[in-house]
């Protein structure tokens, strides 16, 4: 593949793109954020002011080049501008996940061997100084928040406000130091090292460098076109690579605003009143909507729902062939637009999506429903397939090119390959430069070629060239008879009821399958609400008999489903258990962007797995749980075991020959 | 004043200053039936004081002749060096006292973010037609008490239920809600009646973190009372006990906790 050497338009790092921006369109808005209940704005030139006096003060705490800066807080324009400050001073900043506890970000902080930490709060400033007992490498922490602060020993502590303002006031003595770093940025410096969340053993430093992130920034912006009129809402975790590109990497590219939420939990209202045009959202956030209009709709009057359900009925059969720019009758194309005066126009406003352009959501496998249902409104949702390694774009959807169940082509300038055994690789400018301190992991994953393999196991189509995904290449094994195990297929079936939230299938090496689901509180809460019953807990509505009956019978529809697949047909849930607990990131048992830890679930419940294989009609069991201070309690449970219907499959024995 | 020292250090080196409020040998009756039996105590500066006793005590007659609303029979109230005459509530709210309410008396009907509003209107100087008209003076005013608020709201973490009435709220979110009010009023001194009832672990871990970050950031003197021990020992400086209209005890929570009296009120004697 070409490579240019002085990067894209002559821009070669995130400063230079800042600098860009500042003068060409310094008066745009570059950054908003909701305080005391006000949106708060920020231009270009502004910001670049803001950000020069962060990195200022980085050089009066005297950060040296090449030190590693950790960034631990939610989205805040503070925190954003302290990386790209971060770069100006020729150190590498490291986004941590705030919601770690401070084992895991002792880990990280270790390994990385950050000096300086900028914490968004109190409670992260507490994690790192309770770290600092045991690994003496930090040398100054700053803080954004000030509440709560003033008692602490400010010997090796400030907020980030004072170092900005020492900053600046000091700047003639560091203006041509930091000129000088900014000039000396080259294309293949690191830009950023994000840490994986690691589904086996622990994470990985990824280092990116300015080509990785700039050039994937390019060619992304280009093959969605977008503009410098775009607005982002900044919500997912900053430590995770999709944020990074989203609300840095392409926002410098095209200069974009990124607008940041009051609190996490004023998300749904700050998305309302942003309105963003570029959206990225996990599946989750996905259905958690789709669910609460669903609940909503029933609460209203009989007219209104009728209309909901008149007008929907309308928006699947036609919204998304409009969408795609199909064709489509006149007298539909009328009816579509009075739906879309009625319905389909308000409940978008309503949803935050009254300007969306076009979104993405990927992660995990959203549900044919639920990605058809946004589609007929006639919001642009696609799906990608990406990785941290990939600085995340391996394919995308174009426009017109849709589908539920597909990745979509290779992005550009990516090249892609399936291996013997059916692993997904890759080539692309965006291919990360290394693990860090981690040559063995490096030489594992990316050849001398330069190709990278995803861990995932797939095929392109024929036809239409799209990629597919069935599984990670790790989780895909064969049952005791030889037929194929793979468990995301069938996980994802489930999921894809309201009611279940999380599923894990057993079956490797075993003659048959079983599973842990976990309810969702919302939606069977509501459910419980709406018919009478009584529950004080979620344990008490997890072993609800109603609630179990239910879940037999989704799980009976998926066997039934399952069993079409003449591949698959051996991975029918024969037994299954409702957990008393959801599974969680604070007790391992899922990663920080919520995917599950397949080994570490089967290790920590194998006396109920036991148990759903010798028979028994229930088990019971004691679980050891973590709150969300680090102190560990237990919580014990009967679970009663669900045998659930299953096809005959004595067809499957000519599917394995 | 008894006690003209100039206040001590706590253990986590907070300064407390002198007396704000001192009550002298206060007795409340309500017809034949004495709630309040010769109590006296002060309260310092910056301080958190605890009422503590069994029910039927004397706790919440105590804070409401603290607040103004009980006018005692015998007895002085001396606040900030003066001794206080008998007052109307909202005179009182004027010298600088807030408090929140046992059972929550809130707007129901009304937003959170209007009734912590209500918790300015000591600082609303323009009358109601200008008001209405909306121009100027009382448009600018508006804007200033806003600001305020939204800095509580978001000390206080409720941004998310701003615009949500009241009445669709949980029970700790209203607790909360009610702090958020007494605090719009800027006070000196804050009165909590019971700010913990009937909340769950959680709720009760998070209303402790706010009631001492309201006297951290503020600098305010807070004076509770409270039936979860744990709470009271952790959270205050000096602790009254009452039983039966009576002071059985006053000092450091080590020291109440030590008191034979307290032990015997709490626990009960035998009469054998």
């Amino acid at each position: 593949m070409a490579q240019t050497q002085s990067g894209a338009e002559g821009v070669h790092s995130l400063p230079a793109l800042l600098h860009r921006n500042a003068t060409q369109f310094g008066d745009a808005p570059a950054y908003r954020e909701k305080e005391f209940g006000i949106w708060q704005c920020w231009s270009w030139a502004e910001t670049a002011k803001e950000i020069r006096a962060i990195a200022l003060g980085f050089l009066e705490l005297g950060v040296e080049k090449g030190d590693h800066i950790a960034v631990i807080g939610r989205n805040r324009p503070a925190h954003y501008w302290s990386m790209v400050a971060a770069q100006m001073v020729g150190a590498v900043p490291v986004p941590l996940y705030q919601d770690s506890v401070a084992e895991e970000m002792a880990y990280v902080l270790e390994h990385c061997g950050a000096k300086y930490v900028v914490c968004g709060d109190q409670e992260q400033v507490d994690k790192v100084i309770e770290i600092q007992e045991n690994l003496h490498q930090v040398k100054h922490i700053l803080y954004t928040d000030k509440r709560g602060m003033r008692k602490y020993d400010h010997s090796q502590m400030n907020a980030l406000d004072d170092i900005m303002a020492e900053g600046s006031a000091g700047h003639a003595r560091f203006d041509a130091e930091l000129d000088k770093r900014i000039a000396a940025i080259t294309y293949d410096d690191t830009c950023v090292m994000l840490y994986t969340s690691g589904t086996t053993g622990k994470p990985k430093g990824v280092v990116l460098s300015n080509r990785n992130v700039i050039e994937s920034a390019k060619n992304s912006a280009e093959f969605d076109h977008l503009t410098r009129n775009e607005d982002i809402l900044s919500y997912l975790p900053m430590a995770w690579v999709g944020d990074f590109i989203f609300s840095i990497g392409q926002a410098y590219w095209c200069g974009f605003c990124v607008n940041c939420p009051e609190s996490a939990d004023t998300m749904m209202t700050d998305l309302r009143e942003i309105g963003p045009t570029y959206f990225f959202a996990p599946p989750r956030v996905f259905e958690t909507q789709l669910t609460n209009v669903m609940i909503r709709m029933e609460d209203a009057g009989k007219f209104k729902q009728r209309m909901f359900h008149h007008f929907m009925a309308h928006a699947k059969k036609v919204g998304g062939l409009l969408l795609d720019g199909k064709s489509v009758g006149f007298a539909d194309r009328m009816k579509y637009a009075l739906g879309n005066l009625m319905v389909y126009g308000p409940l978008k406003d309503t949803l935050g999506y009254g300007r969306f352009r076009v979104g993405y959501t990927a992660g995990e496998a959203i549900g044919p429903e639920i990605f058809d249902f946004y589609r007929s409104l006639g919001i642009n949702l696609k799906q990608l397939y990406g990785q941290t390694e990939a600085t995340v774009f391996i394919t995308v959807q174009p426009d017109g090119e849709v589908r539920a169940d597909t990745v979509g082509v290779p992005a550009p300038d990516v090249e892609l390959k399936i291996d013997d055994s059916g692993e997904i690789h890759y080539r692309s400018p965006g291919v990360f430069v290394e693990y860090y301190n981690n040559p063995d992991s490096t030489a594992s994953t990316k050849d001398a070629e330069g190709w990278v393999a995803t861990g995932d196991a797939g095929f392109i189509e024929e036809g239409s060239g799209h990629l597919r995904i069935i599984d990670r290449a790790k989780d895909v094994g064969k049952m005791a008879d030889g037929s194929m195990f793979a468990p995301k297929y069938v996980e994802n079936k489930l999921k894809f009821y309201p009611d279940i939230l999380e599923v894990v299938l057993f079956g490797n090496g075993k003659d048959r399958c079983v599973a842990f689901i976990n309810i969702d509180l919302t939606a069977v809460g509501n459910w419980a609400e709406r018919n009478n019953v009584a529950y004080a807990s979620y344990q008490e509505l997890a072993g609800h008999p109603r609630v179990l009956e239910t879940i037999r019978a989704h799980v009976e529809a998926v066997n039934k489903s399952v069993a079409a697949d003449e591949m698959l047909s051996g991975c029918q849930v024969h037994r299954f258990v409702v957990l008393h607990k959801e599974l969680d990131a604070d007790d391992g048992e899922m990663t920080r962007t919520r995917k599950v830890r397949r080994g570490f679930v089967e290790e920590k419940f194998s006396d109920i797995i036991a148990a759903l294989y010798d028979g028994s009609g229930s088990v019971s069991t004691t679980t050891e749980v973590t709150y969300e201070d680090g102190r560990k309690g237990s919580i014990s449970a009967t679970l009663e075991i669900v045998d659930a219907p299953v096809v005959p499959v004595a067809q499957h024995k000519v599917a394995a020959e | 004043m008894l006690d003209s020292s100039e206040g001590y250090v706590t253990e986590d080196g907070r300064k407390i200053g002198g007396v704000v409020m001192e009550m002298k040998n206060i007795t409340l009756r309500f017809g034949g039936v004495v709630a309040i039996k010769d109590i006296s105590f002060d309260i310092r500066e910056g301080e958190i004081r605890a009422i503590i006793g069994p029910n039927g005590a004397g706790k919440s007659s105590m804070l409401n002749v603290i607040s103004g609303f009980y006018v005692p029979q015998e007895g002085e109230v001396w606040f900030h060096g003066a001794k206080r005459p008998p007052m109307r509530p909202y005179e009182v709210a004027q010298q600088g006292i807030a408090r929140t309410f046992q059972n929550i008396a809130l707007f129901e009907g009304m937003s959170v973010l209007d009734n912590v509003m209500t918790g300015r209107l000591s600082f609303m100087k323009t009358n109601i037609f200008q008001q209405a008209l909306w121009k100027g003076k009382a448009e600018a005013e508006e804007g200033e008490n806003r600001e305020a608020v939204e800095k509580i709201i978001d000390f206080l973490e409720i941004q998310h239920i701003r615009k949500t009435p009241v009445s669709r709220l949980p029970y700790g979110l209203k607790k909360r809600v009610e702090l958020a009010r007494a605090l719009a009023a800027e006070p000196k001194l804050l009165l909590l009646d019971e700010p913990m009832a009937g909340m769950n672990v959680e709720e009760k871990e998070d209303m402790s973190r706010f009631i001492l970050d309201v006297n951290d950031e503020f600098g305010t003197t807070i004076a509770l009372i409270e039936h979860d021990m744990g709470v009271v020992m952790d959270l205050s400086d000096r602790v009254v006990v009452m039983d039966y209209g009576r002071k059985i005890g006053d000092g450091t929570p080590d020291e109440v906790r030590n008191n034979q009296e307290v032990i015997d009120a709490y626990l009960g004697v035998s009469h054998d």
